[in-house]
């Protein structure tokens, strides 16, 4: 049944984009949203970003304390989580999107750079697991 | 104040998805990059769901050109395959494999994630800055 969970799951996170771009006028992009709060850079609709993620943290927030939460099973191995913020942090900036903004709004729109976006990060991302986690024996 | 709502809505929504479709579970998504081992499809599911609302959303925004709040929708953007996007990608991808947290359900399970979840965010914010005091520099020094 995951996968049933994970459509219905799909449908509400393409439903909120579908949602910030035709009454907001905005590309629903995670790591662009933060990082502009962040680095500065997003100065012009910093009330608009910090009630964006407001709402992306509060809602689970809710959920969490009135009903149940999910497991995360993230590891607690320190040197993982750092270098792992790091690279996810930098990378999403450098390439200028990540999963939401590349992936859901970029290949809905057939954007070219969405779309090898997309498939860069899924190729670097099953590289990484064959490396580290059959190779090396890690994660 | 309507702007404000809107985004807030939006972003609740979003987080709900996020929590309900499996991914803020670690284990969920580095199954799914586990191409190679017990791969776990979830993800397609996931990813597919959320593409359908946004390929309708595509067309009425771009008929319109304007957004109900009357901001104008944002130009497709030149299909420029650069260093910065591949290069950035494969960082990225990098970064998720080797915890499975991306931006969104990061700030997600901010409330549940515990300790973990919260020092995978402080990296990611110090990351985002860093890419942006080094942008900053780049763009400062003259050619």
């Amino acid at each position: 049944m995951d996968w049933a969970w994970g459509f219905a799951g799909g449908l509400l996170i393409g439903g909120a984009a579908a949602l910030f771009l035709l009454v907001n006028g905005r590309i629903m992009g995670a790591s662009g949203l933060l990082g502009g709060l962040v680095d500065g850079s997003g100065r012009v609709n910093f009330a608009e970003r910090s009630a964006f993620i407001a709402g992306l943290v509060g809602a689970p927030a809710l959920i969490a304390l009135i009903h149940a939460h999910p497991d995360t099973n993230a590891t607690s191995n320190v040197g993982l989580l750092v270098i792992g913020g790091l690279a996810v942090g930098f990378g999403t900036r450098m390439a200028n999107g990540c999963t939401s903004g590349h992936g859901v709004c970029g290949i809905s729109r057939f954007s070219l750079r969405g779309i090898a976006a997309t498939l860069a990060y899924l190729f670097f991302g099953g590289l990484t697991m064959l490396v580290v986690r059959h190779g090396l024996g890690m994660l | 104040m309507m702007r404000l709502f809107f985004a807030l809505l939006a972003g609740a929504i979003f987080g709900t998805g996020l929590m309900l479709s499996g991914m803020t579970d670690t284990s969920k998504v580095q199954g799914w990059l586990d191409i190679f081992g017990a791969w776990d499809p979830t993800l397609a599911f996931v990813l597919g769901g959320a593409i359908l609302p946004m390929l309708l959303a595509w067309r009425v925004a771009e008929r319109r050109g304007k957004s109900s709040l009357g901001t104008p929708i944002p130009p497709k953007p030149e299909p420029l395959l650069d260093a910065r996007l591949l290069g950035g990608s494969a960082l990225f991808g990098f970064g998720w494999a080797l915890v499975g947290l991306c931006p969104g359900p990061a700030m997600a399970s901010l409330s549940y994630g515990g300790w973990q979840g919260l020092l995978f965010f402080a990296a990611m914010v110090v990351g985002m800055i860093g890419h942006g005091r080094l942008r900053q520099r780049q763009e400062a020094r003259p050619a």
